[in-house]
């Protein structure tokens, strides 16, 4: 297996040397649309001053690549890789789009991105198959990647790319690896509760009349789901279960996704919601002032605990690899990972760089002890919040 | 009465004496390109057959969770409260707007119809901030009544209440383009005949309608069935909401295949139902003489109810996306963001849009030809795969030709060409539904004078049909523009690269909070989408007595040739 994705790799290496001054426009021209994103200039290697799409939203300056900048496959500059590269986001791109530009002109890569949401973009590689013109999935959750690995789509990545980031949030066959951390949290409403309001553990919710109507949940976020998932991997089905049927018992409403709920706890509307914890700092920064809102962070491996990863993979029938590990390479890069803290607010992965002052540090938070590619077995919860009456 | 509804018998009558086409062969003319735009269709239904075999067993426990019958009710309560409503609202509105003194009534008639270019998931999230528990509503209640919360808006009712407010113009423009144009022999004839207004209104009125009800209630029931945009926000368990979950959740696509096997099978049974419910009726005028324009209602002291409902209703469906777009820019100055807005993803959708309009509207020909002259089995064969790809969730359909183009189309694949053929795919029938209504009306007896006359076949189209069916066909086209602008998953999933349009980027912006790119986009998005089809309405309606309907062509054929029949 490993020699014969190296001799792909070598081949399809002489082949795009040979074809890329012809095949690579020729192509671009046939896409037909005149509006292949190019190597725009935007944007120095510093982090933009705004977690905005400002760089990758204003119209390109050119309508079409010049085949001199797809044939670069000489280094032209320390760093420089060159070439071109398909990257399939499930992240959006007012989250990651200024940071694809940084790349642009950091590793002279023309990465072109298709966004769209995680799962249909998983489902869109899978119907694909051999097909894809994907070389890169960049997903917001570790589930999407397991779904993915377990398919056989991706390489395994090398052992320096992996090392950076501790074992918690990276693949143990090494087939993806997290770029950024997003904790489970609860948030409440700080006008109507205290820190100390908040149970000991997220177990200790069910069965307390004082939270009756009163929490919000997303059960059709994917989020939500990879929490579940980890409750039923730590404490078993029955303990899910009972959590599950126990909160629905108390009027817990089922809202679309992290941000409605972040909003109904600041309205009012609940006192305190499950949800990842970017969302409440994304919504302060918006407002440009403190809402009436915190997030309560649990720290001692309770299942509350669980730190989600958005990671990526590289696709073994992507044919722009060396391009697709330059790119991992750079996210996991102090500059990249400066910009989840700054930006997304997000947990940076590696050990130089710290997340906002606002966060609990990853240190501090003893997660759950668990895999985080179990969380790619989506089948049984699917089953149980069905069966809970939840989808 | 010679004017009037031929009932089946004519009908077969007139399809044996079968005019130039039969004679001339044109039936492969039109028989091949409706063909093959069927083949077209059923991609995303061989798609799911493959999809959910290949599950197996999988597949059938999907189904088998006993939760399927329960999505099946869900689905069709849900299809038929929104349908029966839109027609509720639409009728006073139709009427209203076209046959009465009702002030500013052109005005009317052209919002009445802009709800329709409000993306749902706008309208579902707006109706959210509004109506919610402690929405806008609430808080202005509160002080004044001390209401805490408000009925729960969340599932059947919230779902119910967004779907009719944002569909029924469906109906609306079907009956508007009818009610402006009936004969008013027809009433008063009943009148004369000791009928009062109701009885006639009953009798008379309401059959002739019948058509354009049925097709009107086909576009709204279909949409509802694949709308996921406002069940999903509302959390309303119908069909589309369970498959894109079973995608999102499990990325298990034979799962969700199966299930929206079942979808499929639910739209022919609709499909079906309208088939019977419509009957084979002819609606041009057969006997000889010229049906005048109705004579326009005085509202009185009756006006201000009139234009309280127009009003209460443009509010209600307009003024509330407006209001948040509103909200959306203040937050965003307010945080100091600047407004974001690519004029390239404007440009994008608009002529992504007009294409995929004109495409629409050219493959529409052979279609309603097919369906309104020949009818017959091969129609139906025709028709069927077309109503099941535009009832079919978007994903679906977006992921069958993901699979069929990345393995049969590569070369084509993620072009302009590949979006343009899922929108084709996705919105035909609201134009073969517009050019069809027109061609109904269209008697085969001009065509006949024309070609005796000396004209050649394609010399007759150009010059007699084709302008006869002018309303339908700009009607059509300006409905798949506007729901092409609206198009979210298919543009995803297939456009280039880098292919931003209007309604990624309020999806992308909305997705992540960031207000201050989705206000402007929105705003546009809405602008764009809905000039077209505001200025055809503004430009139909009859500023004297001319009635020129949306579907009116039948009139002015009758009167310009005066046929003996």
């Amino acid at each position: 297996m490993q020699s014969r994705v190296n001799r792909r790799v070598f081949l399809r290496s002489v082949a795009a040397a040979l074809a890329a001054g012809t095949a690579l426009p020729l192509l671009q021209a046939c896409s037909g649309s005149g509006s292949n994103p190019t190597p725009t200039a935007a944007g120095g290697t510093g982090a933009p001053p705004e977690p905005t799409a400002t760089g990758a939203t204003t119209p390109m300056a050119q309508a079409s690549p010049s085949p001199a900048a797809a044939a670069t496959v000489t280094p032209v500059a320390r760093g420089t890789v060159g070439g071109s590269l398909t990257v399939y986001s499930g992240r959006s791109e007012s989250l990651i789009g200024p940071l694809m530009d940084q790349v642009q002109s950091a590793l002279g890569i023309d990465v072109r991105v298709r966004y769209g949401d995680t799962a249909e973009l998983a489902a869109a590689i899978l119907e694909e198959g051999g097909q894809s013109p994907a070389d890169l999935f960049f997903a917001q959750d570790a589930g999407a990647l397991g779904a993915l690995a377990r398919e056989g789509r991706f390489i395994e990545l090398d052992s320096d790319l992996l090392e950076r980031v501790e074992p918690r949030f990276r693949s143990r066959q090494g087939l993806w690896v997290g770029i950024s951390g997003r904790a489970r949290t609860v948030v409440y409403n700080t006008d109507q509760l205290t820190e100390s309001d908040i149970p000991a553990s997220i177990l200790d919710f069910p069965g307390d009349e004082r939270w009756r109507d009163k929490l919000g949940w997303a059960p059709t976020n994917g989020s939500f789901q990879a929490f579940v998932t980890a409750l039923r991997v730590l404490r078993g089905d029955d303990a899910a279960r009972s959590w599950l049927v126990g909160l629905k018992a108390l009027g817990t409403r089922a809202y679309e996704n992290n941000t409605a709920i972040v909003r109904a706890t600041i309205a009012g509307e609940i006192l305190a919601g499950f949800v990842n914890h970017y969302y409440l700092l994304r919504e302060e920064s918006q407002a440009g002032r403190d809402l009436p809102a915190a997030n309560y962070f649990y720290r001692n491996g309770d299942p509350g605990a669980l730190i989600n990863v958005a990671g990526v993979g590289i696709l073994a029938s992507g044919r722009n690899q060396e391009q697709a590990r330059a790119l991992v390479d750079y996210l996991l890069t102090p500059a990249a990972q400066r910009y989840f803290a700054e930006q997304t607010f997000e947990y940076p992965l590696i050990d130089d760089v710290s997340p906002s002052p606002a966060l609990v540090p990853l240190g501090e938070i003893q997660t759950p002890d668990i895999d985080l590619s179990d969380l790619d077995d989506l089948q049984g919860t699917l089953a149980l919040l069905q069966d809970v009456g939840l989808l | 009465m010679a004017i009037g509804i031929g009932k089946a018998q004519a009908r077969t009558k007139q399809a044996r004496r079968r005019p130039w086409y039969g004679r001339l062969g044109a039936p492969t003319l039109i028989v091949a390109p409706a063909g093959s735009l069927a083949a077209l269709s059923l991609i995303p239904l061989v798609y799911l057959v493959v999809r959910a075999l290949g599950g197996g067993e999988q597949t059938l426990a999907t189904l088998w969770r006993g939760r399927t019958l329960d999505l099946i009710q869900n689905t069709l309560v849900l299809t038929a409260a929104v349908t029966g409503c839109s027609a509720v609202l639409s009728l006073p509105l139709a009427w209203l707007t076209t046959r009465t003194d009702l002030p500013a009534r052109r005005l009317w008639s052209v919002v009445a119809a802009m709800p329709l270019a409000v993306p749902s998931y706008v309208g579902a999230f707006t109706v959210v901030a509004a109506f919610g528990p402690r929405g806008a509503l609430q808080r202005l209640l509160q002080p004044l009544f001390g209401v805490e919360r408000l009925p729960e808006i969340y599932g059947f009712t919230g779902a119910w209440l967004v779907l009719t407010l944002y569909t029924y113009p469906y109906m609306y423009l079907s009956l508007r383009g009818v009610i402006g144009s009936l004969d008013p022999a027809l009433e008063e004839a009943a009148r004369s005949l000791g009928h009062g207004p109701w009885s006639t209104f009953l009798r008379i009125t309401l059959p002739q309608l019948r058509p354009a009800m049925a097709s009107g209630a086909l576009l709204t029931a279909l949409y509802v069935v694949s709308d996921f945009g406002a069940v999903s926000l509302l959390n309303y368990d119908a069909f589309t909401r369970v498959i894109y979950n079973q995608y999102r959740l499990a990325f298990d696509r034979s799962g969700a295949a199966g299930l929206a096997l079942v979808l499929a099978t639910l739209t022919l049974v609709i499909v079906g139902v309208d088939r019977a419910w419509r009957g084979p009726h002819r609606y041009h005028r057969s006997s000889s003489g010229a049906s005048r324009p109705p004579r326009r209602v005085r509202l009185g002291r009756w006006t201000p109810v009139g234009l309280a409902y127009c009003g209460g209703l443009a509010l209600l469906t307009l003024g509330t996306p407006l209001a948040v777009i509103g909200y959306w820019v203040v937050q965003a100055l307010q945080s100091g963001n600047p407004l974001a807005l690519t004029w390239r993803a404007a440009w994008h959708s608009t002529s992504v849009s007009l294409l995929a309009a004109a495409l629409s509207v050219a493959a529409a020909f052979p279609i309603a030809v097919l369906l309104v002259r020949y009818s017959g089995w091969v129609g139906r064969l025709v028709e069927f795969p077309l109503w099941v790809s535009y009832a079919l969730p978007g994903i679906v359909t977006a992921l069958a030709l993901v699979s069929f183009g990345a393995r049969y189309l590569s070369p084509l694949y993620q072009t302009l060409a590949m979006l343009l053929l899922a929108y084709l795919i996705r919105f035909l029938p609201e134009a073969v539904g517009s050019v069809r209504a027109s061609l109904l009306q269209v008697s085969p007896h001009v065509e006949e004078a024309a070609r005796s006359l000396g004209h050649s076949p394609l010399r007759v189209w150009l010059r007699v049909t084709a302008p006869l069916l002018w309303p339908g066909i700009t009607s059509g086209g300006a409905l798949v523009f506007l729901t092409t602008m609206k198009e979210l998953p298919a543009t995803l999933l297939l456009s280039p690269i880098g292919y931003e349009t209007l309604a990624t980027e309020v999806w992308n912006a909305t997705r992540e909070l960031f207000w201050s790119h989705a206000a402007l986009p929105a705003f546009l998005l809405f602008l764009v989408a809905a000039l077209p089809m505001a200025i055809l309405l503004w430009r139909q309606q009859p500023t004297e007595w001319a009635g020129t309907p949306v579907s009116g062509g039948g009139e002015r054929q009758t009167r310009a040739t005066g046929s003996n029949w």
